[in-house]
């Protein structure tokens, strides 16, 4: 047990494991944005329910540890692979009929997913939970702030009256897409959780989760821009 | 054969005095190739024409030539064993390609698999893998009775469907992580699926993931590049059976 996280199929396992718990997180979220489009206040009671409180916090916590294990042990697997493909690089190189392409550019997926992450923070997790957090150690904020913290429908709206923002949300929620496809059934396969039978509707399964995933927060995007102009 | 079926060829292949060498490609040209002949045979009329020109003939792995040794092992226009599915590069035909082409070989690429001379790669680090674990220990006494032991249809079968693996590297070769999971997994499967494979199955699955670890290959991203560039269709399924293998394994440590 003690070296298993040495091992290549340890690391592995941490990609799969945090992958599936950060899958189970979007699901979540995704749910979430859902009712913003149902009910607004809805959306601001969940929104009040997720401030700044332990639970909330704790669960950011582990979130955030969640995401960055998988970013750190993506880079340590990376630069292993890298090594092992050697320096001599084929002349011509072909990609096999059968092989996604996702799965080949999971990296340069998850960097574009990982910088739209620093955007998407700084547009609402910036504006709400830190506020409050910074209120809670007696930090200066403005009155107008705090009353907007737990507003998440007003930062919703700020957010997709830009057309820019609409644009590079969607462009993301592709990335994240085609992240899904590979990177769940590749996470139970790795798991060991799979078998000549269960390749095929594990790739279905992540196809239509991947989908659910990225439909429910690209309609929330693509509502709130239409409302905006019109 | 008349004449307008023969191949006219123009060859890259990679030319690579000694493991320091630096290496390039060279170009030639053959002609008059018949479309049925195989692969190597090519390779062969190319050299007997480096030959006689009094040149150094082109060094590759070659051996049973009817895809069951695993020696050949060329990388062909971007796929290794050649653009055709399930064959080996011995087993691959020339008419596969038009007259005119030119065909690009190269040897397998891969950190664990360094080049010895223009085509042949050192593979043995595949057999140090097997030497810690791609066995069954028999012990001294009588031969026990084939019958004995019931094994179901479905598990006999998927064993040797994993046994059909012929060591080639050509998992490794198109890995674009240079991991040896395929031919580690067709190995521990062949042996985890049969009840005489099963006392050792848990120690096999840590020492040869261990030396495939050691050894310098790199970790499955599960691209499935491997499982189509197989000549024998080892299934990806194996690599989850290793996974399983492995994991339980050290759970259990
Ligand atoms: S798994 Fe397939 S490609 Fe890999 S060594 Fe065995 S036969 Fe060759
Ligand atoms: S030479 Fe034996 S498999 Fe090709």
């Amino acid at each position: 047990m003690a070296n298993l996280f040495c091992s290549s199929i340890g690391k592995k396992l941490i990609m799969s494991i945090s992958g599936l718990f950060l899958i189970l997180f979007l699901l979540f979220h995704m749910s979430m944005n859902v009712v913003a489009l149902i009910s607004e206040s809805g959306y601001n009671a969940i929104c009040e329910f997720l401030g700044a409180n332990w639970y909330a916090l704790a669960a950011t916590m582990v979130l955030a540890a969640g995401a960055v294990f998988h970013m750190v042990y993506a880079f340590v697997l990376f630069f292993n692979n890298r090594k092992a493909r050697g320096s001599d690089a084929y002349a011509v190189t072909a990609r096999p009929k059968h092989v996604e392409w996702a799965s080949q550019n999971m990296l340069v997926l998850g960097i574009t997913i990982g910088a739209f992450l620093i955007l998407h923070l700084y547009h609402f997790w910036a504006k709400m939970q830190l506020v409050e957090l910074q209120h809670m150690m007696g930090m200066h904020v403005s009155e107008e702030a705090m009353a907007l913290a737990t507003d998440g429908v007003h930062w919703i709206r700020h957010t997709f009256t830009s057309p820019i923002n609409t644009i590079l949300y969607v462009i993301a929620l592709v990335a994240i897409w085609f992240h899904l496809t590979h990177g769940f059934w590749s996470a139970l396969q790795t798991l060991g959780w799979n078998n000549l039978k269960w390749i095929k509707r594990w790739q279905t399964v992540s196809n239509v989760v991947a989908t659910i995933i990225c439909l429910g927060f690209a309609a929330v995007v693509v509502v709130y821009y239409i409302v905006s102009i019109m | 054969m008349s004449e307008k079926q023969s191949l006219n060829l123009t060859l890259k292949v990679w030319r690579q005095k000694s493991p320091k060498d630096k290496g390039q490609f060279e170009t030639y040209s053959v002609s008059n190739i018949s479309p049925d002949s195989s692969f190597l045979e090519m390779m062969d009329v190319l050299n007997e024409q480096l030959i006689t020109e009094g040149k150094e003939p082109v060094a590759f792995d070659h051996d049973c030539r009817e895809g069951i040794c695993g020696m050949c092992s060329l990388y062909i226009n971007g796929h290794a064993h050649g653009p055709d599915e399930d064959v080996t590069t011995c087993q691959l035909h020339m008419r596969k390609f038009k007259t005119g082409d030119t065909i690009t070989i190269e040897p397998w690429r891969s950190a664990g698999f360094p080049v010895i001379k223009d085509l042949i790669v050192d593979r043995r680090a595949f057999d140090k893998i097997m030497a810690v674990g791609g066995f069954v220990s028999v012990n001294t006494g009588g031969v026990p009775d084939g019958n004995a032991i019931p094994i179901s249809k479905a598990a006999a079968d998927e064993a040797m469907d994993a046994a059909s693996c012929i060591g080639c590297g050509a998992c490794v070769a198109s890995c674009k992580n240079g991991s040896a999971m395929l031919f580690v997994s067709a190995k521990v499967s062949q042996l985890a699926l049969l009840p005489q494979g099963r006392i050792e199955a848990a120690r096999r699955a840590k020492n040869m993931v261990a030396k495939m670890d050691e050894l310098g290959f790199g970790n499955c991203t599960n691209t499935a590049a491997c499982e189509a560039q197989c000549p024998k269709n080892v299934s990806i399924a194996n690599i989850a059976r290793l996974n399983r293998e492995f994991l339980c394994a050290k759970l259990k440590d």
